[in-house]
C-alpha cells in the first residue's frame, strides 16, 4: 500500500493528468464562448498522429509539435465553420469529427507506413517528455489571466453567456467564437501530441482511448473554470495512476477506478455535489437579428 | 415537392462524402474508381454480399431508430453504444443462467431482457434530464464508458470460462456434448434455414425481420399514438407542449427509454443470432454510426432503413477494400460516415442556395 501512495504516484498523476489538462483547457475556451466541443477526442487524435508522423520524418519533436498544433487548428476550423457559419448542431458536428479522426490517421498510416494505424517508433532522443507538462500547467495560469483579466477574455465570456448583449456592445460574436474554437484545437492537439511524442514514442490506433471525453468530464467537474478544471484533471489522473499501479495486485477491480471520472461527472452535473452550470448560451447558434 | 426536397439533401451528402473519400484515396496513392467498384461490388454480390450487407445493416437499423426516436423528442442520444452493451451483457446473462429452459420460453425471455436492459440504461439520462435538468449528451457519453466498464467487470470476475484469455462470457443455451446439445435452445434461426439457395453460414438471422418490424413500430408509435404525439410535441416546442398540458419530463423519460430499448435490440442480433455469448468490445461503434444513420434518414423510419442499408453495405464493402486494394484500408468507411454527418449537419450549406434558412430550426428536421 505504501508504494501506491509514494512519490512515484505523484509523478505518474502529473504525467497522466497532462493530456487531460491540455484538452480540457482547450474545451474551456470553446465552451466558455458557447460552442460545445465534444470533438476534443478527435482533435487530440489529429494532434497525436500528425506530431508523431512529422517527428518521424523531421527528427525534431518541435517541428512535430508545431505540425500537430497546425493539424488541431485546421480540424477545429472545420468544427468552427460547420457550427458558426452553418449553425449546425454542435454535438453532431463534434461526433462527426471524432469518427473522422478515428479513420483518417488509420487511413494515412496505412499509406505512409504500410501499417494498420501506427507510426514507426521514434528514437528516444527525439521525444518531448517534459515540455508539454510544463506547458499544460503554465497554460492554467495563462488561461485564468486571459479569461478574467483581458478584454478578449471578457468578450469570450460575454459571447458564451449572452451573445445578443455582446453583439449589441459591438463585439463580433462570430469572430470571438472562431478564435475560441481554433485555440481549443491547438490546445487539444498539444495534449494529443504529448501522448504520441511525450509519453509514448509512436502513434497507435485510437491511442487517446477516451481521454478527450475524460477531459470533457474534467471541464464539467471543474465547472468550466481553469483552476478547478486543473484540480479535476489531477483527480482523474490520480485515479488512473492508482488503477495502473493496482493492476494485478488489486483487491478493488480496476474497472471501478476507471469509472470514477464518469460517475463523478454525472453526479456533479445533477447537482448532488454543488452545482455545475454551463455557460448560458452553450450550444446555441447565434444569428444577428 | 416535399419528398424531392427530403431526398435531395441526403443524396447530395452521400455524393459529397464519396467525393471527399475519393480525394483521400488519391492522396494516399490509389485508384478511387477501382476502390469504389470493389466497395460496391462486394457489398451487392449474391448471396454473400447481400447477406452480409443486410447482416451489418441490422444493428444499424436498431441504433438509427433509437437515435431518431430521441431526436424527435429534441434529445440527442449519444448513448446507444452504452445501451447496446448493457443489453448484450444482460441478454447473454439470461441466456446462460436460464440455459435449461426450453427455447420457446428462453428466446422470448432473452429478447425481452435485451429490450428492457437497453431501455433501463437509456432511461437513466432521461430521468437525470427530467429531474435535474442535466444535459443528456454529457450523461449518455459518461454512461457509455460506465456500461462498457461494468460489463467488462462482470465478465472478467464472474462469467468467464476458466482459463479463457479472451474477454467473453460463457456460451448461452444448454450445452452438453454428451447429449449433442450445443446451446441451440437459445439461438434464433438464421435466414439461410428458410431461403433456398441462401447459405446458412451467413449470419443474417431473424433479427433482421425484427428490425423491419421495429421500423413499422416506430412509425406507428410516433405518428399514430398519443405517446408519439406528445413526444413530438415536446421535441418541437417544449414550452408550448407544457402549456398544452403535456408533462414534458415524462415524455423525455419515455423517449429515452424507447430509444434505449431499440438500441438494446442490437443484442438480439449479436447475442442470440450471431456470437451466442457476450464478447467484450463487440461493437465497432454501432451506436455512433446510428447517429449518422438517423441524420441521413432524416429521423424517419423509412429513411433510417435506407441509410442503414447504405452503411451496412459500406461496412461489408470496406472489408474487401481493406484486403484487395494496395493502400486503402477499411477506415475509408469511417471517413465516408463522418463526412456524411458533417454535410447533413451543415445543411444550410445546401439550403442557402434555395433561400431556405428559415427551415433550419432543429424541430423541423
Amino acid at each position: 500500500m505504501n508504494e501506491i501512495f509514494g512519490l512515484s504516484i505523484i509523478f505518474s498523476t502529473i504525467r497522466l493528468a497532462t493530456p487531460l489538462l491540455l484538452a480540457a483547457l482547450g474545451g474551456l475556451y470553446s465552451e466558455r464562448a458557447g460552442i460545445i466541443n465534444i470533438a476534443l477526442e478527435g482533435l487530440m487524435l489529429a494532434g497525436a498522429f500528425t506530431a508523431a508522423a512529422v517527428t518521424h520524418y523531421s527528427g525534431s519533436p518541435w517541428v512535430g509539435l508545431l505540425a500537430g498544433i497546425a493539424a488541431g487548428v485546421a480540424v477545429a476550423g472545420i468544427h468552427a465553420v460547420v457550427c458558426i457559419e452553418f449553425k449546425a448542431d454542435q454535438v453532431v458536428s463534434g461526433t462527426a469529427i471524432n469518427i473522422l479522426f478515428l479513420g483518417v490517421p488509420a487511413l494515412m498510416s496505412g499509406a505512409l507506413f504500410s501499417s494498420t494505424g501506427a507510426t514507426p517508433q521514434i528514437p528516444k532522443e527525439n521525444l518531448m517528455p517534459w515540455t508539454p507538462i510544463a506547458m499544460a500547467f503554465a497554460l492554467v495560469l495563462l488561461t485564468w489571466y486571459v479569461l478574467y483579466r483581458t478584454p478578449f477574455g471578457l468578450r469570450l465570456r460575454a459571447v458564451g453567456e449572452n451573445p445578443a448583449a455582446a453583439d449589441a456592445a459591438g463585439v463580433s460574436v462570430a469572430r470571438v467564437r472562431y478564435s475560441a474554437v481554433l485555440i481549443s484545437g491547438a490546445l487539444a492537439a498539444i495534449g494529443g501530441a504529448y501522448l504520441s511524442i511525450g509519453q509514448a514514442s509512436l502513434f497507435t490506433r485510437n491511442m487517446t482511448a477516451g481521454r478527450g471525453f475524460i477531459a470533457l468530464a474534467a471541464l464539467i467537474f471543474g465547472k468550466w473554470r481553469p483552476v478547478q478544471t486543473m484540480l479535476a484533471c489531477l483527480l482523474f489522473g490520480f485515479a488512473e495512476a492508482v488503477s495502473i499501479q493496482m493492476q494485478g495486485v488489486a483487491k478493488i477491480p480496476v474497472q471501478f477506478i476507471q469509472m470514477i471520472p464518469y460517475v463523478l461527472t454525472i453526479v456533479v452535473l445533477a447537482g448532488f455535489i454543488g452545482t455545475s452550470r454551463a455557460p448560458r448560451a452553450l450550444g446555441l447558434p447565434y444569428s444577428k437579428e | 415537392m416535399k419528398l424531392v426536397r427530403e431526398l435531395i439533401f441526403p443524396l447530395v451528402a452521400i455524393i459529397a462524402a464519396f467525393i471527399v473519400g475519393a480525394v483521400f484515396v488519391v492522396l494516399i496513392g490509389d485508384d478511387p474508381i477501382e476502390t469504389y467498384r470493389l466497395l460496391i461490388g462486394s457489398a451487392l454480390s449474391w448471396p454473400d454480399g447481400i447477406g452480409y450487407t443486410l447482416f451489418y445493416a441490422t444493428p444499424l437499423i436498431f441504433t438509427g431508430l433509437a437515435v431518431a426516436v430521441a431526436f424527435r423528442c429534441g434529445l440527442l442520444n449519444i448513448g446507444a453504444e452504452g445501451q447496446l452493451y448493457v443489453a448484450a451483457f444482460v441478454t447473454a446473462w439470461v441466456g446462460f443462467t436460464f440455459a435449461g429452459l426450453p427455447g420457446w420460453v428462453l428466446i422470448p425471455l432473452a429478447c425481452l431482457t435485451a429490450i428492457l436492459g437497453g431501455a433501463a440504461w437509456g432511461a437513466i439520462p432521461g430521468v437525470l434530464k427530467a429531474r435535474f435538468g442535466s444535459h443528456e449528451v454529457i450523461n449518455t457519453i459518461m454512461l457509455n464508458f460506465i456500461a462498457v466498464a461494468l460489463a467488462s467487470y462482470f465478465t472478467q470476475y464472474f462469467y468467464k470460462n476458466e482459463g479463457d484469455a479472451i474477454m467473453q462470457t460463457k456460451l448461452i443455451g444448454l450445452i452438453d456434448p454428451a447429449r449433442g446439445l450445443t446451446g441451440e435452445n437459445a439461438h434464433i434461426p438464421r435466414l439461410g434455414e428458410f431461403i433456398p439457395g441462401f447459405p446458412e453460414r451467413i449470419p443474417l438471422n431473424v433479427s433482421f425481420i425484427l428490425a423491419l418490424v421495429a421500423c413499422a413500430f416506430v412509425y406507428v408509435f410516433l405518428w399514430r399514438t398519443k405517446w408519439g404525439y406528445e413526444i413530438r410535441a415536446t421535441g418541437a416546442n417544449p414550452t408550448a407542449a407544457e402549456y398544452g398540458g403535456i408533462s414534458t419530463g415524462k415524455q423525455i423519460v419515455l423517449a429515452m427509454a424507447v430509444s434505449g430499448g431499440l438500441a438494446g435490440m442490437v443484442a438480439i442480433n449479436e447475442v442470440l443470432g450471431y456470437r451466442y455469448r457476450y464478447y467484450d468490445g463487440f461493437s465497432p461503434g454501432y451506436g455512433f454510426t446510428g447517429i449518422a444513420v438517423a441524420l441521413l434518414g432524416r429521423n424517419h423510419p423509412i429513411g433510417v432503413l435506407l441509410s442503414a442499408l447504405l452503411f451496412g453495405a459500406l461496412l461489408r464493402g470496406g472489408l474487401f477494400v481493406d484486403i484487395f486494394t494496395d493502400r486503402v484500408s477499411k477506415d475509408l468507411v469511417l471517413v465516408l460516415q463522418a463526412v456524411v454527418i458533417l454535410f447533413v449537419a451543415a445543411e444550410a450549406l445546401f439550403r442557402s442556395s434555395f433561400g431556405r434558412f428559415s427551415l433550419l430550426r432543429r424541430s423541423k428536421v
